[in-house]
């Protein structure tokens, strides 16, 4: 376990504790005939407030762990932890409860709503969530303070995203799940979004897990865990995170 | 097959739902075209081929009696092409199966040979023997009614001898097609019965010896029919005549015209309005589909398609949906038809009337179905024909939405985020918003519309025989009769309360136009009968002058206070300049009114009475009627109690059919409309509501976004659809309105009630069903796809 490590994933009495821990997590998804075997057993631990970065080449299992940590799908076989709360076994309705209290979500294609506008955007999850922070707020966390009451139509493909990221985190979640969350943007306003990422993580403590296929980003997580044919391949924790500000592709 | 007409066979299957939705609608518009058209074409054909085989006159009179030598100078009229003279009287019958005396009509047929006008179809058993004197033909529904056939017998009142008739056969005749007794709402084949009597057995049954006292002629081609009909009361005056009348008196061709105009009426009406929602519709699901698909549109113009290809693929797609509606369009409008024709033959008797779905119909609902599909696919397909080919490979910019009126009146700030999302997509769309309301409503408009014929006929029956004639049974006198007559009535078992009036056929006029009809004296304090005003007060008939319909003043041209020629048709003519004095407000036929001691003064002669209205006891109704029956001065007796059983009970026969078609048609269009803007909103929006699945909502949540549009929508066009459905109702009484009858404007909140009900069931219903795919959003597709 890497110095870095020691910071996050223990509690106040020094205690080692997790946000998500899975055991043999196996998903086989059947189309017709053919069977795909998306996870094929994976174990695996992110620590409380861990930056955690998902690699590995498309089909790999990444978006379907992802998926399944998430609260979207539910694994063919093994655990997958919560804290205590199993998410394998959770009902439709409890996993709703569960994404809408404790889980940020940020997509490759933002997924805003375009006929409300930024703050409303926000609100939208807001009002729904049991401790909010004020939806204002949120977009001044991502530096968009300025553009409250632009539609997504009136904003750019790197604000729209931070709009999402705004959106996930002013919920206050336990857990933000980032799926390639710049893979749609250029490199500059790419690296704006990861530095609110970087922000929130950093302030609140939020359990932070971005699958990407830029390898550049690896290097601000505190562990980064490489995915191939459905098992994690390898997995090692960064001792020093780069700033996402001192990152180029 | 080509990849592109695979592609359509495959995309029409995808969106078979859709397909589906469209297509029942447009089938159910053109299906109104093959009902409406194809029973019209039927109607017309048969009236037309029963009419000139059994040579239905074209001119009609009568008179007293008049010497079989005018009918040499009738034929030479100029014009009159044939001539057939003939003895026609009204008679009382006693048939066992009905209380009261039923009325009959006995008609002469000549003696050895086919009449020249006006023929009978024979239906069963045999023709008339000549010289037989008991013998008879009777019609074919009345005979049914009372379950006679040839060789059965019936007791008749002729000229007030009881005699035992002999059915020899059954028949019908182009002349009672519409077999209508005098001053009957409705046809009653129980109590009024034609009865066909060897010529010389009428003329001594009726002491009509070398006379006659009805006459028919038909006319040459080109003649003027007001020339002869002149010409034909010069020379029956002087024999009692009543004044010659064409066609367009005639009453079962009348009856029969108005209905076949009605039909065409309702074809100009109905089958518009339900294809111009199918067409929004199609125009609604081809945009989505060529939205959905632009990568695809530019992907075949990059590879070398031209546009013409392009839109001709999506064209074709729009002509699968036509084919198949035309084809069930017009199987279910054969079929419609074949029931309809059914319904007519309750009220219309032809000799054979089938539904035919023939080629002219066939062409109609084809060109109908290709006119509606075209008009309705053409912006939508135009848009692919026109779309650059590296415009289509891009996605499109994201649907962009600003502040509008909604932020700017502050009334989002009182909304919550899914409140504010349902009413931005809806104003987002304001077109397509409008469209959906306005289809939504015209279902509901369409079943007000259609069901307050029946709110109308219950005003027009309250009006008709509650307010207007409130008299229990009608008597009509063989001739005018003198005050005593009165008296002799009041003494008859179970009468409470006698009124005599006094009726007179006339022909009133102003200016040049005139119309032929009864003017009915009635006493001056009269209570049983009496007219009504528009707003249903009773009008006190004035000393001297008129009241009239107001539909007869419309068509006179005539109002309050003008004076039009009354020129009398019986007796001795006469012809006077009255007033008229006041407007009556009448559902059924024209009509005017005088007192009576004003229309004897007008006929000079003495206080004499047509008839009279009774009031009776029912109690002791049979005794009456068994008196009556053997009555020889009264001519016909009208009971108002069977009179409205019959009305009702035709009514009833219809109405099934009727409310059945309408509610289906309108539900059918309501389901229609919700369900395609359901799918297009479930295909625009299916990644919006799985997004804020993932973030957090429940399903309960995403349905109230994704139903709460539609909802509203619903909830506009029901207010939107009352007014369209009163007006719709106010368009069909204007083509409703003929001579013969008119419906009342009325339409009752019932009936708005029910619409709207109709209306909601089939939304619900189908918002549900739709709904029912929010449970199947793929949750995770949506993280990765780009729309």
């Amino acid at each position: 376990m890497s110095s870095a490590m020691t910071s996050v994933g223990r509690d106040q009495s020094g205690r080692q504790s997790w946000t998500f821990r899975t055991e043999g997590l196996t998903k086989v998804y059947e189309t017709g005939a053919t069977q795909v075997h998306a996870l094929r057993g994976v174990d695996l631990d992110v620590p409380e407030g861990a930056f955690v970065v998902l690699l590995g080449p498309s089909g790999s299992g990444k978006s379907t762990l992802l998926n399944i940590l998430g609260g979207l799908d539910r694994p063919t076989a093994g655990n997958a932890w919560f804290g205590d709360r199993d998410l394998a076994t959770a009902g439709d309705t409890e996993l709703t409860r569960y994404r809408r209290d404790h889980v940020g979500f940020i997509f490759q294609f933002y997924n805003l709503v375009p006929s409300l506008t930024a703050r409303e955007n926000v609100s939208l999850v807001t009002e729904i969530a049991p401790d909010p922070m004020a939806p204002h707020e949120a977009l001044e966390l991502v530096g968009l303070g300025g553009r409250l009451d632009h539609f997504p139509s009136q904003l750019s493909g790197g604000e729209q995203q931070r709009v999402a990221v705004a959106r996930a985190v002013a919920k206050r979640p336990s857990v933000m799940l980032c799926d390639e969350p710049t893979g749609a943007l250029d490199s500059v306003t790419g690296i704006a979004v990861l530095e609110a990422l970087e922000r929130i993580n950093r302030e609140l403590a939020t359990t932070t897990m971005v699958i990407t296929h830029n390898a550049t980003i690896a290097s601000m997580a505190d562990r980064v865990i490489s995915f191939a044919d459905g098992r994690v391949s390898t997995m090692h924790d960064n001792d020093q995170r780069t700033p996402a500000e001192a990152l180029t592709w | 097959m080509s990849p592109l007409d695979r592609k359509l066979f495959r995309d029409l299957w995808r969106m078979r739902g859709q397909v589906l939705a469209i297509a029942l609608v447009m089938a159910c518009g053109i299906a109104t075209v093959v009902l409406s058209a194809g029973t019209l074409r039927s109607v017309l054909e048969t009236r037309d081929a029963y009419y000139e085989r059994y040579r239905f006159a074209d001119v009609f009179a009568q008179a007293e009696r008049a010497p079989q030598s005018l009918a040499r100078r009738l034929a030479s009229i100029h014009g009159v092409a044939g001539v057939e003279t003939r003895i026609a009287q009204d008679v009382i019958l006693d048939m066992p199966l009905v209380a009261e005396p039923v009325r009959g009509r006995v008609i002469s047929l000549p003696e050895g040979r086919r009449p020249r006008l006006n023929d009978v179809a024979l239906r069963s058993g045999r023709d008339l023997e000549p010289g037989a004197t008991d013998e008879i033909l009777v019609n074919e529904t009345f005979a049914m009614a009372h379950g006679l056939a040839p060789g059965d017998t019936l007791v008749a009142n002729l000229n007030g001898h009881q005699r035992t008739l002999r059915i020899v056969g059954t028949a019908l005749s182009p002349e009672f097609v519409y077999a209508l007794a005098p001053g009957a709402l409705v046809p009653d084949n129980r109590r009024f019965g034609i009865l066909w009597m060897g010529e010389e057995a009428a003329a001594a049954a009726f002491d009509l010896d070398g006379a006659f006292n009805d006459v028919s002629l038909s006319l040459t081609r080109g003649a003027s029919e007001p020339a002869v009909i002149d010409a034909v009361d010069d020379l029956l005056a002087r024999f009692g005549g009543v004044g010659a009348f064409g066609r367009r008196d005639h009453v079962s061709d009348a009856f029969l015209r108005s209905e076949t105009d009605q039909l065409a009426n309702l074809l100009q009406v109905i089958p518009p309005i339900i294809l111009g929602v199918a067409a929004f519709l199609l125009n609604l699901v081809m945009s989505r589909l060529i939205e959905t698909e632009r990568e695809q549109v530019g992907l075949l113009k990059a590879f070398g398609f031209s546009n013409w290809a392009v839109g001709w693929h999506y064209l074709k797609f729009v002509l699968v949906i036509a084919a198949i509606s035309t084809v069930l369009g017009c199987l279910v409008g054969a079929w419609l038809g074949r029931g309809m024709t059914d319904m007519y033959t309750a009220y219309f008797h032809f000799p054979i009337l089938l539904y035919r779905l023939d080629p002219p119909t066939i062409a109609a609902a084809v060109l109908v179905g290709l006119a509606a599909g075209v008009v309705g696919a053409t912006t939508a397909v135009r848009r692919a024909v026109r779309l650059a080919p590296a415009v289509a490979m891009r996605p499109p910019a994201p649907t962009g939405y600003r502040t509008g009126l909604l932020e700017r009146i502050g009334l989002t700030r009182l909304l919550d985020q899914p409140t504010r999302m349902i009413l931005r997509h809806i104003f987002r769309w304001p077109v397509r918003s409008a469209l959906t309301v306005c289809g939504i409503a015209l279902a509901a408009a369409l079943l007000i519309g259609t069901m307050f014929f029946l709110d109308s006929v219950d005003v027009m029956l309250d009006v008709q025989f509650f307010q207007s004639q409130r008299q229990d049974v009608t008597l009509t006198f063989t001739q005018a009769r003198t005050d005593d007559t009165r008296d002799a009535l009041a003494h008859l078992p179970g009468v409470i309360a006698v009124e005599p009036f006094r009726s007179v056929a006339a022909r009133v006029g102003f200016e040049h136009r005139s119309r032929r009809l009864s003017i009915t004296g009635l006493e001056a304090a009269a209570r049983l009968q009496r007219p009504i005003d528009a707003h249903g007060r009773t009008i006190d008939l004035p000393p001297d002058g008129l009241v009239m319909t107001d539909k007869l003043a419309e068509l006179l041209g005539v109002s309050v206070g003008d004076w039009v020629t009354v020129e009398t048709l019986e007796d001795r003519r006469r012809t006077a300049t009255v007033p008229v004095r006041d407007l009556t407000d009448e559902f059924v036929g024209l009509a005017a009114y005088m007192s009576r001691p004003a229309l004897n003064r007008l006929m000079g002669e003495s206080s004499l009475a047509s008839g009279a209205h009774l009031l009776i006891d029912t109690a002791e109704a049979p005794a009456l009627y068994q008196e009556l029956k053997d009555t020889p001065a009264i001519q016909s007796v009208t009971v108002q109690r069977s009179a409205l059983d019959q009305f009702s009970s035709l009514l009833e026969e219809s109405i099934i059919l009727m409310v059945m078609v309408y509610v289906g048609l309108a539900s059918l269009i309501a389901a229609g409309v919700v369900y395609s803007s359901a799918r297009i909103s479930l295909s625009e929006r299916g990644r919006e509501l799985a997004s804020l699945r993932v973030l957090g909502f429940s399903k309960g949540e995403i349905a109230y976004i994704f139903l709460g549009g539609l909802s509203l929508l619903v909830a506009a066009a029901l207010p939107i659809g009352c007014v369209m459905g009163y007006g719709l109702a106010t368009l069909m009484v204007q083509l409703f309105d003929t001579e013969l009858y008119r419906l009342p404007l009325a339409v009752e909140p019932s009936t708005y009630g029910f619409a709207a009900l109709v209306v909601l069931v089939a939304t619900t219903l189908t918002g549900l069903a739709v709904s029912r795919r929010l449970a199947r959003l793929d949750l995770i597709a949506v993280l990765k796809t780009r729309e």
